[in-house]
């Protein structure tokens, strides 16, 4: 392997694959690092039902192999490990990994977003036993038992009416009295018996670290005042996602949120460096828009390679 | 356990856990987790890289619900490091390798 690279990927997601699909087309043999969680937050779902071309739906794992699977058949080259600090103040830039340093003449970014936690002291204490973000990993714990789902977006339906399979009772809460998520999650998360609502509702405290296990939720409705304890045995987190920028900190223009800012398509503030998918979408954060926007960074990559060589 | 990697059950956990001779990592982990898999590999390059001083083995949470509820184990991937019989430390969730030895470097 050589150690300069036209174009290294970080990140392995919808983004990051497609991204390494349009660039070893391009002929540019992208090396794709793949992160600690390879496949992005797909593999920690099950069925995707609104990715264009699969109109049975397929399988958040399935998707994922298959988009490596196509990149790696034009010569992308995928590599396990992390990143631990990336040199963007000159060029070539360095990427350093678990196995080493790389040189890259252009850096797509594209390492997503991670799930968002309430912040609770016990909350932190309690991950692990009852406290969780994955209901596809974590559900299976909570056999016949009553749970609580906190948010109200899609994700946090798609893990509701999936925890519906183990829990007894599923209760979602969430601090406003209507849902974020779209409409077709909302009729099939009020459809179903097994979930209810506590609305206007936050989360003041998880019971009970001196256990080591949850027992309940503290539960304050931010209308009323009123307080009141829902017992259940587990609690999924669903409040939304933050941006893997940790690595780019003073080095890369971000938002007031931590998102990688762009401009004319995936450019950021550093030339050669481009980024795509939930790192720099605040709004979209779909699978579909990260693969859209992985297109244009290759691209747009390609493009500046290009340039740079005339 | 070509790979250096023991399958620790419900049956074999006391002997091959809490009375082995040296520092023990246990990771749960079940076929339907997709981090659970991610995080093979750090769990194998660690179990080469401490050969002869941390066993390394996997516990199925599926097929082994005693140990599981014992140490009250409610999300996997979960590594927990034991020490003459007891916990010494624990990770939840999926870590890399660096990670798994940072915690286990404190307690050897």
């Amino acid at each position: 392997m050589s150690n300069l690279r036209d174009v290294v990927i970080i990140g392995s997601g919808p983004a990051g694959l497609t991204a390494a699909l349009y660039s070893a087309r391009a002929n540019l043999k992208p090396l794709i690092i793949e992160g600690l969680e390879a496949g992005g937050q797909l593999m920690l779902t099950t069925a995707v039902e609104n990715f264009p071309g699969f109109p049975e739906g397929i399988m958040g794992p399935d998707l994922m192999a298959a988009m490596r699977g196509q990149a790696e058949r034009f010569g992308g080259e995928t590599i396990r490990g992390n990143v631990s600090a990336v040199d963007l103040s000159r060029r070539p830039f360095t990427i350093t990994t678990d196995d080493g340093p790389i040189e890259a003449r252009t850096i797509i970014i594209a390492t997503g977003a991670s799930a968002k936690l309430l912040g609770l002291p016990s909350e932190r204490k309690l991950m692990g036993h009852g406290v969780s973000t994955c209901a596809t990993c974590d559900g299976f714990f909570f056999r016949g038992k009553p749970i609580a789902v906190i948010g109200g977006g899609d994700s946090a339906m798609e893990e509701a009416i999936f925890l519906t399979r183990f829990a007894s009772q599923v209760t979602v809460v969430h601090r406003r009295d209507t849902l974020r998520a779209s409409k077709i999650m909302q009729d099939k998360a009020f459809a179903n018996p097994k979930i209810a609502f506590e609305w206007d509702t936050e989360v003041v405290d998880v019971r009970d670290p001196e256990q080591g296990l949850v027992s309940s939720l503290q539960l304050r409705n931010n209308k009323t005042g009123t307080r009141k304890d829902l017992p259940v045995e587990g609690v999924f987190v669903a409040i939304g996602h933050t941006p893997n920028t940790s690595l780019f900190t003073d080095q890369l223009a971000m938002d007031e949120f931590g998102y990688l800012v762009t401009h004319d398509g995936s450019r950021t503030s550093v030339p050669g460096v481009f980024a795509c998918g939930d790192v720099q979408d605040r709004i979209y954060r779909q699978a579909i828009t990260a693969a859209g926007s992985g297109c244009m960074a290759a691209i747009d990559a390609e493009r500046f390679l290009e340039h740079e060589r005339h | 356990m070509a790979d250096g990697i023991q399958t620790f059950t419900d049956g074999n956990f006391d002997q091959d856990v809490l009375k082995a001779g040296q520092p023990v990592l246990v990771d749960f982990w079940a076929e339907w987790c997709g981090p659970c898999r991610a995080m093979e590999p750090a769990i194998k390059a660690f179990a080469g890289d401490y050969v002869g001083k941390v066993t390394v083995g996997k516990l199925n949470v599926d097929d082994n619900p005693a140990i599981t509820m014992k140490y009250m184990v409610r999300g996997i991937p979960t590594v927990i490091l034991f020490k003459d019989g007891e916990i010494a430390d624990q990770i939840v969730g999926l870590v890399d390798r660096n990670a798994l030895k940072q915690m286990v470097d404190r307690h050897l």
